[in-house]
């Protein structure tokens, strides 16, 4: 049983990793109507800053996190101003195919940073492990816990209070209206970029501080972000956190269980139950558990 | 309704006779002319002089350049293939290097021969690629269902879904693909006797050439049909669920129907690209059917140009030589190797190319050649 429990914590601590992810497609789906397939970059990138933040310029943990986030946020808006403004007003289709070129070039630049050697970001005392219930728990991941915590009330609060979180809000609902409302849907397209970028260098420098650290093929792990968004509806900020939880959760399982319970879905099988969760949960709802149904008009 | 539209057109070149009625090859008096495959003189001339230089082409290039054209010409039937279901029909697939695979291994196993981990009966080719073909269409008709349900970006994150499911698939199946690190050889490229894979000559043709022959001729059957497809009802409806599906059913177009159709026909084209390619390649693994390769597909469809097959490929040889092209580039601009591999600079020439072409031409490679085109037709006027 405690077998099961442990599972289910490691799995929440991975799945804070894709909710934080699973966040930042959400905001620029909401924000912009596209879905962004530049994240895998954009973590790798974000991860990257982190890195080099710390090995050349010194930094501690923490404030080498907030560099990575500043940098990864300008990243973010450089890849709106660049690669996406010009494109207003086209089909969101041709947006998302976009943001696929963007993210093969920016990947490209970030590899030939790294070259063969992975690069890991140490954490302090992040091997340290507490024991809750009899179940273990690194230090690292109370601290992966904590900061996506803090970052989902943070944003819950920014939406619901402040005034740019009311202009994202009402941009979401309709762009026109925002126009004639004084908005400047411009900026906050940016912002909605920046936020992604910021949260997608937080999860970043986590994926750096576990195992290896980042390496060539390191971006997969944002693309698992994607079941979680769809499972969670592509245009709910609470969906996307569940369905980040949730895919850790199942990954998690299936790594321990499958290998004894359904040995004939092969090796391996956890890297993609994420998916196999998701064509589930679409057959029975089509636009994921928390989404906006769209309403048909001829 | 036809006639009245093409009239618009009568200040292009004078009359030649063949097409139109008296002489006026723009003016037409049926739908059918309209929408014939060859509907002007000038294109019925123009294919059959781009077919007869393909066929001169394996004397004017070199034999390495020309397997890289073999594999490209092949790739364009896939790509082809993607156009009919995301380009005319609509519906965004991401899944088509599953599709690929699927095709890719039923070849293998059936046409193929066996190694010490893998199946393979070694059956012809006349069995192993409409096999391939139809293996791949049977999965495109399971996967249909889904995008009946599924719209726009939900439908483009799903068959994404299917690429890993599918490469995961691949890597475990051993006895059919091999497993990851080994891989399995392609069928046996074998048709009337004739041994295309083996190094002798071939009637006086070296392998190069007879490969791209095959792969020609290969081409231009599955072109031919995917135009017929494009041009007929099936085509029109297609079109009409692309561009507003509720407007599409409300004057009776079957929603279910030619979405599922849309799939099964192009996971069809898929799977006997994947048949031929990788028979023509010879040895390959699981990890060939990556996102990597559904991103090569749809790159070639957007650089050729969406809902058009000359688009396709044209599209399929632009990609099939940019790792050429790159190579070309880091011996023209030795500096540029200072700071990226060639592999690096072919890798940001995709994503590059394709940021580029949708901005500036939408319409792709087959856009440029339109406004060539047009200019040509209106010469000396500019409009």
């Amino acid at each position: 049983m405690s077998g099961l429990f442990q599972a289910l914590l490691d799995g929440f601590a991975q799945g804070s990793i894709y909710a934080l992810l699973a966040l930042g497609y959400v905001i620029i789906f909401k924000a912009t109507h596209v879905i962004s397939f530049a994240q895998p970059a954009l973590m790798v990138c974000g991860g990257l800053f982190s890195y080099h933040s710390m090995s050349e310029w010194g930094l501690g943990f923490w404030p080498a996190l907030i560099v990575g986030m500043a940098l990864g946020a300008l990243l973010g808006v450089v890849v709106e101003r660049v690669a996406l403004r010009p494109m207003l007003g086209k089909p969101v289709f041709t947006l998302a195919i976009i943001t696929i070129g963007v993210d093969i070039a920016l990947r490209v630049l970030a590899n030939r940073y790294m070259g063969a050697n992975p690069r890991p970001i140490p954490f302090p005392n992040g091997s340290k492990q507490h024991e809750i219930f009899g179940l273990v728990i690194t230090q690292q991941r109370v601290a992966l816990i904590a900061v996506t915590a803090v970052v989902v009330i943070v944003l819950a609060l920014f939406f619901k209070y402040s005034k740019e979180g009311l202009a994202m809000r009402a941009t979401a609902l309709s762009q026109e209206v925002s126009l004639a409302q004084g908005i400047r849907v411009g900026a906050i397209f940016a912002l909605a970029w920046a936020i992604a970028g910021a949260l997608a260098a937080i999860a970043g420098t986590f994926v750096a501080s576990t195992g290896a650290g980042l390496e060539q093929n390191t971006w997969i792990i944002a693309l698992k972000a994607l079941p979680a968004i769809i499972i969670g509806g592509l245009d709910s900020i609470p969906g996307a956190v569940i369905g980040g939880l949730a895919v850790g959760i199942i990954e998690q399982l299936a790594a321990v269980y499958q290998p004894s319970v359904a040995p004939w879905l092969g090796n391996n099988f956890a890297l993609v139950a994420p998916y196999a969760l998701m064509f589930i949960v679409l057959l029975i709802k089509p636009y994921g558990l928390y989404g906006t149904k769209e309403v048909e008009r001829v | 309704m036809s006639s009245l539209l093409s009239n618009r057109n009568i200040s292009s070149k004078p009359a030649r006779k063949s097409t139109g009625v008296r002489g006026r090859p723009l003016l037409r008096t049926s739908y059918a002319q309209e929408i014939t495959l060859a509907n002007t003189a000038a294109k019925r001339r123009g294919v059959i002089a781009i077919v007869v230089l393909g066929f001169l082409i394996p004397w004017l290039v070199t034999d390495d350049l020309l397997s890289i054209l073999t594999l490209g010409v092949i790739s364009a039937v896939g790509a082809i293939g993607l156009n009919l279901v995301t380009g005319y029909a609509g519906q965004v697939s991401l899944g088509h290097a599953f599709f690929i695979g699927i095709g890719a291994y039923t070849a293998a196993v059936i046409g193929g021969s066996p190694t010490s981990q893998a199946i393979g009966y070694g059956l012809p080719m006349w069995i192993w690629l409409p096999a391939a073909g139809i293996v791949a269409a049977a999965f495109g008709l399971v996967v249909g269902p889904i995008a009946v349900r599924l719209r726009g970006l939900y439908l483009a994150i799903v068959t994404l879904g299917l690429v890993f499911i599918g490469e995961h698939f691949f890597r475990e199946a051993r006895s059919i693909t091999g497993g990851q690190g080994v891989g399995r050889r392609g069928a046996k490229l074998e048709l009337f006797g004739i041994d295309f894979a083996s190094s002798e000559p071939i009637a006086g043709l070296s392998r190069e050439q007879a490969q791209f022959f095959l792969a020609l001729v290969f081409l231009i059957i599955f072109a031919v049909i995917g135009r017929n497809i494009a041009r007929s009802a099936v085509g029109r409806a297609f079109a009409a669920v692309r561009d507003r599906d509720v407007a599409a059913a409300v004057i009776g177009v079957d929603l279910t129907k030619y979405k599922i159709m849309a799939f099964a026909l192009s996971s069809f084209f898929a799977g006997v690209t994947g048949a031929m390619y990788y028979a023509v390649v010879g040895v390959f693994e699981p990890s060939a059917f990556g996102l990597l390769l559904s991103i090569k597909f749809i790159a070639m469809v957007l650089i050729g140009g969406v809902a058009t097959i000359s688009g396709s490929i044209m599209g399929a040889l632009f990609i099939a030589l940019l790792p050429r092209m790159s190579m070309e580039i880091a011996h023209l601009l030795p500096f540029l190797t200072n700071f990226i591999t060639v592999f690096q600079l072919e890798a940001i020439l995709y994503g590059v190319l394709i940021i580029v072409f949708l901005i500036f031409e939408p319409r792709g490679i087959y856009g440029i050649w339109l406004r060539i085109r047009n200019y040509w037709k209106g010469w000396p006027f500019s409009y």
